[in-house]
């Protein structure tokens, strides 16, 4: 607590303490919420973020308009550069919009609530367990989610696979219908370019208990990055099968799709 | 009304510090019957009270002596409290004799006093666990059989005997002034252990505030199951230092490491069968009970805290 006091002071600005202070995100009396989100936290989480956001890769971002003043939502995004980058950068570009700051929920593997220190530390600044039944009771608390429904099929492509969307779970698609929340599609250019990968290591990923061990630069490259944010979608249900779900979620995959090659269209390079 | 109308009501495991407040709360509309296996609990003059453990044939006489309208089953042997064996014969066996007695003398109400502790503390619980996900406390340790058998057993006459009309709660972290729980203990206490690099989010309820759910729920008798907790959270490090605790760091890794550290230590503050929920969260949705009973709390978590805090000032704790 005198740690995280102590941080506070030196790294937050009183800029980034009113940000954050306009954002509505309902927290109990000692700055937690049920997730263990931490209002302090998150403050030296954007601050310590920024000078990668804006500094190292650049970040443009179009559509922020889009996004509502409050109420729940669900942001779909395509995934990749190996590491979870492009999440951390869709939540900083909510948390400092200057038309409807949200707080961004990003979901995380199983793995991390184990981890000492680590899990903690993802929950303060927002991060939770991916979970079904998390996500619906954050979306009935009207939170913002953010759902990469590729996975790690998406996170850990190749080169060769760069921007081809991979198959996308179902899971997003009858949560946002049970749950009535809208959904905004976004397409993300640039990540694909951090950790450009040849190939993996399989045998060694599977070895050490990994999803994927990428043969890539070991440090991300600052590529500049674009997040397109596209126009919120209403889907009604019920949805009857699965067919009925797979069809809705390819019409949020067909718009990240142009979203992602419009923001190819218009970028001029990798790193400019 | 006069005493001889005043319906009446059994409360168990009367000698503890929630009871007291239940009692209190309920002595001028109701001719309260003291049962507390402990003891024999002295209240207000003319109150019948009894030390008697419920599966004893002795516990029977109470109910052919009274006419019993409701019974308030808070009497538990607490978690730190003798061996698990025992504490299974008082909970679980001595809950069925009970019900069933309450069964045979046609009793109309029934309150039992669970706890949060039978969801479990697993790394993948999600947040805000509503009272139909499965109870998995048993999965860690065969000291929480008792806490989930109990349950178990109030659920089966539930739908068994709907007469009963049996309502369940299960409170997050009761604490305040005379609480005795594990929980309270350790907030009372000067140092605090705490797992290195875990620091779960908790719930807590103050014993004045449990005490009106508890009322409430026996009020207006609406059966079921109910979680019971605040609509605020604070994570476990924070919690025992906001009490005036000075944080014992103890190593969480490798996994039996913990266990084998509080074994020894012997705290009855800090069971071993319990290191898991201080290591991870579980966060209960007292919603339903909420909108149920139209209930909110009225204590706030500083309020709890400040209790342990200015009672270690004064040198009390």
């Amino acid at each position: 607590m005198k740690i995280r006091e102590f941080l506070k002071g030196r790294l937050v600005s009183k800029e980034t303490d009113a940000i954050v202070d306009k954002i509505p995100k309902p927290v109990g009396s000692f700055g937690y919420d049920a997730w263990g989100f931490n209002t302090d936290a998150y403050k030296i989480g954007i601050s310590l973020f920024r000078p990668i956001y804006e500094k190292y890769f650049r970040v443009e971002v179009t559509g922020l308009e889009n996004i509502p003043e409050d109420g729940r939502l669900l942001l779909i995004a395509n995934h990749s550069g190996q590491l979870p980058i492009d999440g951390a950068l869709i939540g900083y570009a909510l948390a400092t919009s200057p038309h409807a700051p949200r707080a961004v929920r990003a979901m995380i593997e199983r793995f991390f609530p184990q981890a000492p220190f680590i899990g903690n530390i993802l929950n303060e600044v927002g991060a939770v367990l991916g979970d079904p039944v998390n996500c619906a009771k954050m979306l009935e608390r009207e939170e913002t989610i953010v759902v990469f429904p590729e996975g790690i099929r998406g996170a850990g492509k190749p080169w060769s696979q760069r921007y081809k969307l991979q198959r996308f779970g179902l899971g997003f698609m009858h949560l946002a219908v049970q749950t009535n929340t809208p959904i905004i599609p976004v397409g993300i250019v640039g990540c694909e370019e951090t950790m450009p990968t040849l190939f993996h290591l399989n045998g060694l990923a599977k070895l050490l208990g990994i999803p994927y061990l990428p043969v890539t630069s070991p440090v991300p490259l600052p590529a500049k990055v674009h997040l397109h944010f596209g126009k919120p979608m209403v889907f009604e249900g019920p949805i009857e099968t699965e067919d009925d779900a797979a069809i809705n979620v390819e019409r949020v995959k067909d718009e990240i799709n142009t979203l992602i090659q419009k923001g190819l269209e218009t970028r001029n390079g990798w790193f400019s | 009304m006069s005493e001889v109308e005043k319906p009446e009501v059994l409360i168990t495991g009367a000698g503890g510090a929630l009871a007291q407040n239940v009692i209190n709360q309920l002595k001028d509309q109701y001719r309260v019957v003291l049962v507390d296996f402990r003891r024999r609990v002295q209240f207000d003059e003319g109150m019948s009270s009894y030390r008697v453990e419920y599966n004893k044939r002795g516990f029977e006489d109470i109910f052919r002596k009274h006419d019993i309208q409701a019974v308030i089953h808070l009497g538990r042997m607490g978690l730190y409290e003798s061996t698990h064996r025992n504490r299974y014969n008082h909970n679980v066996l001595g809950t069925q004799r009970l019900l069933d007695l309450c069964h045979k003398y046609d009793v109309h109400q029934v309150i039992v006093l669970s706890t949060f502790f039978v969801y479990g503390a697993s790394p993948y619980n999600s947040a805000l666990i509503s009272e139909d996900q499965p109870l998995k406390a048993s999965e860690l340790t065969m000291d929480l059989v008792d806490s989930v058998e109990l349950e178990n057993l109030a659920n089966i006459y539930l739908w068994k005997y709907p007469e009963l009309n049996i309502t369940i709660l299960r409170p997050c972290n009761i604490a305040g002034p005379g609480v005795l729980n594990s929980m309270s203990l350790l907030l009372s206490n000067s140092l605090a252990p705490v797992l290195i690099g875990f620091s779960p989010m908790m719930q807590f309820i103050h014993v004045e505030d449990i005490a009106s759910a508890i009322v409430v729920a026996f009020k207006e008798n609406h059966p079921g199951i109910y979680n019971v907790a605040n609509d605020d959270w604070i994570s476990y490090q924070e919690a025992v230092t906001q009490c005036g605790c000075t944080r014992l760091p103890i190593p969480s890794a490798p996994e039996g490491v913990p266990f084998r550290i509080s074994k020894m230590l012997g705290l009855k503050a800090w069971p071993s069968y319990l290191i898991n929920y201080y290591k991870y969260p579980v966060v209960i949705d007292g919603s339903l009970f909420n909108k149920t009973f139209n209930f909110k709390p009225k204590r706030s978590l500083d309020d709890i805290f400040s209790y342990y805090r200015e009672k270690k000032a004064l040198g009390i704790l």
